[in-house]
């Protein structure tokens, strides 16, 4: 089954199912219909980070260096961790001002300077070129390893002719997939949606490759993880094989990896594009903050269990960088290889396509065109469109990439390891991130810094780690590396400044970003920036400012129609016909007439996109008379803002508190209306309530005062009655006075322990003859005796007689019942007077607690004897509530009626033996 | 005024999860853990994939669960 036709068709057969997946995804993309608009998709194409570098190379750093291999994907854990605050800000400022390419995104933080933006694209295409040919590597040597096992694979490679070669065919192979689907538009800003999606298809196919292996390996060739260890553990070669120890440079080297990861995963080319450039909506970075982080761990799970798999079988395993493939191979399998193989050629084609469409993007913006712009001949051939010109010359870039990478891979690969060469690279793409991250922040950094600290510490990075790979390869003397250049010991690439002992790429960080930072910083205290340059910065520098506007900062005039021509001759017609419908709402194109200025920043943005933001300024220059708004309108717009903002936030808040002052005067106020309601109502009542008494007290005295022979027997009844009423309305005013007492809270009430069984008694004697004269049974059951409690004598005697009375009042007519019962209730003691009347609906029970509420009775005419004043209950309420009890309404338990309960907490024990008696004594007195 | 409220209290909340990421992926840990008595290949691996899997499961938590406010 490994025979090249199978292996050859297989892998060209997955390449033409992801052309498929690409024109699918561009189809929908055309249609509407996004494939990638989610966050998934997002984090899943976030995931070309994982190379064949990871695929076959980790399993070999894991197997030299330990765990050294999981910093390379730590660092960007902890990059993603910020993906909603540094990635964002990058994401914002690329969409707005139409941002291609890192280099682009450089140069224009920077003033759009076309030098520093070919500067960087120069230092990625170096720096890059080893990286892709890594890629063609891992696929050329992945292939003779599963043509050739169980004979080793380096040997064969060098025999063939280069035709044979078949990395060479992979290369143009994914040259004429990433010209069909990375250079269909003009314009690079747009994004490439059919790739991303076939890039986030074959992350998908590695990671299952990866583990479909790694379950094999743990679970067949071994009886699951236990075991696996259980054999390392009884080889005393691999006991420190995962420990600090071999990690390279050992703590310092782990961090120094930590940061290369982390600042690479940021500033590699291919990163910056599926970040930021192909970002569909900023609300993605917050699933792929975590997603791929996920990702990345889940195909790393099984990279330990395999390195140490592959150990422990030995010879037969190989070189550790297959052992991915070998490991399969010697258990005899066929299927799972070709699996694995192509989920190498997956990791391996996904990095190409997306590097090569961000390079040849830097190479024909940053490089080419600055060129092209320059040269008098081609600005002179105004009438031929440039359009074409723009893609065939992203077109040849793509193809001399790839060949670049090629013949890199062909000429100098075979004396580094996979790792090695990625982690070169790292080291250059993360020599952007100064530049980048300093000033994405600090509204100071200079071009000048930012182009002295690039070019040094690009140089630094060629010294220490670019030029010993050279000695290695056999192109320079190995002496430089072992003795320094012209025998200088302290110059050593590997040991600058006598610094020995730290692993290769913690010391060549160390040095580049010391001497990159150092002259950004140092440079930019010292230098003017650009009024472009400054208002770029603040741009930048306040991207995540709600309120800034980048639209119409022109101030230059131009007239419509140079502006079409110019687009025109840059766009094809298409697109300027787009760029001026958008804004011809409002303005109907009239080729004589100024340009309004958000017509001139449209026509910039597109440019930029296609052409990049340093050209894109240079056209626009060209036909603009006037200069683009400077830092200090910029700044005074910002400043506007933040301090309409800071108002605005602190109006609202003083809205807000005026708002609830508001509401606690309208409640107030309502607390008071209402009061004055109840105190009208108490007046109308309480004069309703004594003119009764009066009326019949005066009506009797007339009479006996005019009809002067009256019998003695009627006048002894008239004046009976008189003197009734006036104790009626003695007690009244009594009453009236109790409640404002109460109410006003200068009750005086004299609280002392005292027996609740001895008072009901008392007060049971004193309204005897009352019961008596109507009839009344009562039944009395104290179950405590004595039932101490905390209160007013008088005042409780008072409570208690008035629901005797009441009780009395509303028993029934014929055969008036009431019952008293004293019982205990927890740490309460509870006295209910219960009469066998009507009883108290539920709605009813609170109300009869109101003053002056009578209760009305159904059907019932008023009775002979009065019912009261309506003044009893909410006094004897009061007086119970200021003794810390509570009185209240529920139905009567045995006679049916009303029940009234009050409460009272017991009084605490030590002293009630002493206290009783003085009460009991009280009482009867 | 609210949800800038919540928002800073999410800012501050990532602002202290990565400090907590540096701490569990930089030396003075990765020593300790490196020279606790060793089982098999030694502690080191199991805590990496721990401390990464508890990193990305905080991770999730933040970031989704104010999304789904």
């Amino acid at each position: 089954m490994r025979t090249d036709p199978i292996i050859l068709g297989t892998a060209f057969g997955y390449l033409a199912l992801l052309f498929v997946v690409a024109a699918w995804g561009d189809r929908r993309a055309e249609q509407g219909r996004s494939l990638i608009g989610s966050p998934t998709v997002y984090a899943l194409s976030i995931a070309v980070y994982c190379t064949a570098w990871t695929f076959y190379g980790s399993v070999g750093r894991a197997a030299e260096h330990g765990p050294s291999f999981l910093l390379i994907y730590l660092g960007p854990t902890l990059a993603m961790l910020l993906a909603p605050s540094v990635i964002r800000k990058m994401v914002r400022i690329a969409a707005r001002q139409r941002i291609t390419s890192i280099a682009d995104f450089i140069s224009a933080r920077y003033g759009k300077n076309t030098t520093l933006g070919a500067l960087v694209a120069l230092m990625a295409l170096i720096s890059i070129t080893p990286y892709i040919a890594l890629q063609l590597k891992a696929i050329t040597v992945s292939h003779a390893v599963l043509i050739n096992y169980p004979h080793t694979a380096d040997t064969t490679l060098i025999d063939e002719r280069f035709w044979m070669d078949k990395s060479l065919w992979i290369a143009l192979v994914l040259a004429v997939f990433i010209i069909l689907f990375g250079t269909r538009h003009l314009d690079a800003s747009e994004r490439h949606e059919g790739m991303v999606a076939a890039i986030a298809l074959e992350s998908l196919v590695k990671l299952v490759a990866f583990m479909a292996v790694g379950i094999f390996v743990v679970f067949v060739m071994f009886e699951g993880p236990a075991a696996l260890f259980a054999e390392v553990a009884a080889t005393p070669a691999l006991m420190n094989s995962m420990s600090l120890d071999s990690v390279p440079g050992g703590a310092t080297g782990w961090v120094g990896m930590l940061a290369l990861a982390f600042l690479a995963f940021l500033t590699l080319p291919r990163q910056f594009q599926v970040l930021v450039v192909e970002n569909v909506d900023e609300q993605h970075l917050t699933r792929a903050s975590w997603l791929f982080p996920l990702y990345m761990l889940l195909i790393n799970l099984f990279v330990i269990p395999i390195a140490l798999a592959g150990l422990l079988l030995g010879v037969s395993a190989g070189d550790p960088d297959s052992f991915v493939l070998t490991l399969p191979l010697s258990a005899g399998l066929e299927g799972l290889p070709l699996l694995v193989f192509i989920g190498g050629l997956s990791a391996a084609t996904g990095m190409v396509i997306v590097e090569t469409i961000a390079l040849s993007t830097m190479v024909s913006n940053q490089l080419v065109m600055p060129l092209l712009l320059r040269s008098k001949r081609l600005h002179l051939s105004t009438k031929g469109e440039l359009a074409g010109w723009l893609l065939g010359i992203r077109r040849i870039a793509i193809v001399l990439i790839l060949l670049l990478g090629y013949l890199y891979h062909a000429l100098i690969g075979d004396s580094y390891s996979l790792v090695t060469i990625g982690l070169v690279s790292f080291a250059g793409a993360a020599q952007f991130a100064p530049a980048l991250l300093i000033g994405l922040y600090w509204r100071g950094a200079t071009r000048q810094g930012a182009t002295l600290g690039l070019i040094a510490g690009f140089l630094v990075w060629c010294y220490t780690l670019l030029l010993p790979g050279f000695a290695q390869s056999g192109w320079l003397s190995t002496t430089l590396l072992t003795e320094g250049p012209w025998g200088i010991a302290w110059l050593m690439p590997y040991g600058l400044f006598g610094l020995e002992n730290w692993d290769i790429y913690s010391h060549s960080l160390l040095w580049s970003m010391l001497a990159n930072i150092g002259l950004l910083v140092g440079v930019s205290l010292f230098t003017r920036p650009s009024p472009l340059e400054q208002t770029q910065a603040a741009l930048f520098t306040e991207a995540m400012h709600p309120n800034l506007q980048t639209t119409s900062l022109w101030r230059g005039q131009t007239t419509q129609g140079a502006l079409k021509e110019l687009l025109i001759r840059y766009l094809g017609v298409q697109t300027t016909q787009r760029v001026f419908r958008h804004s011809g709402s409002k303005h109907t194109f009239v080729p004589d007439e100024t340009a309004p200025p958000e017509l001139i920043t449209r026509s910039e943005q597109a440019l930029a996109g296609a052409l990049g933001s340093a050209s894109a300024r240079v056209l626009i220059n060209s036909v603009v008379r006037g200069e683009a708004l400077d830092i200090e309108a910029i700044l005074s717009i910002l400043d506007t803002t933040s301090q309409t903002i800071e108002y605005n936030r602190r109006l609202e808040q003083k809205s807000q508190e005026l708002a609830q002052i508001g509401e606690e005067l309208r409640s107030a106020n309502e607390r008071l209306r209402e009061l004055d309601r109840l105190k009208d109502e108490f007046v109308a009542m309480v004069s309703h309530e004594l003119r009764t008494p009066l009326t019949s007290i005066r009506a009797f005295a007339e009479i006996l005062r005019d009809s002067g022979q009256l019998p003695d027997e009627k006048r002894k009844h008239f004046l009976g009655v008189i003197v009734h009423e006036s104790q009626r309305l003695s007690r009244l005013i009594e009453e009236i006075l109790d409640l404002a007492r109460l109410e006003s809270g200068r009750l005086t009430l004299n609280p002392k322990p005292l027996d609740l069984a001895a008072l009901a008694r008392h007060s049971i004697n004193a309204i005897a003859h009352l019961h008596e004269e109507h009839g009344i049974a009562l039944e009395v059951t104290i179950e405590v005796d004595p039932a101490m409690v905390i209160g007013d004598h008088d005042r409780l005697e008072q409570v208690i007689i008035n629901l005797l009375d009441n009780a009395g009042k509303f028993a029934d007519r014929q055969q008036p019942k009431v019952r008293l019962a004293l019982y205990r209730h927890r740490r309460h003691f509870r006295l209910s007077v219960e009469d066998n009347g009507p009883g108290i609906g539920i709605e009813e029970r609170e109300r009869v607690f109101e003053k002056f509420h009578q209760i009305q009775q159904d059907g019932d005419i008023p009775q002979g004897r009065p019912k009261g004043s309506g003044l009893g209950l909410p006094i004897s309420r009061g007086i119970i509530a200021h003794l810390g009890g509570r009185l209240w309404v529920e139905d009567a338990k045995h006679l049916g009626g009303a029940c009234l309960t009050l409460e009272l907490p017991a009084a605490p024990d030590d002293n009630s033996g002493k206290d009783s008696h003085l009460v009991k004594d009280n009482g009867s007195a | 005024m609210k949800p800038s409220g919540a928002q800073s209290r999410k800012a501050e909340r990532l602002i202290a999860l990565v400090a907590i990421t540096l701490l569990l992926f930089c030396p003075p840990l990765i020593i300790v853990v490196d020279r606790l008595p060793s089982f098999s290949v030694g502690w080191l691996p199991l805590y990496l994939f721990i401390a990464w899997a508890v990193v990305i499961g905080l991770t999730a938590w933040l970031m989704e669960h104010r999304a789904g406010r």
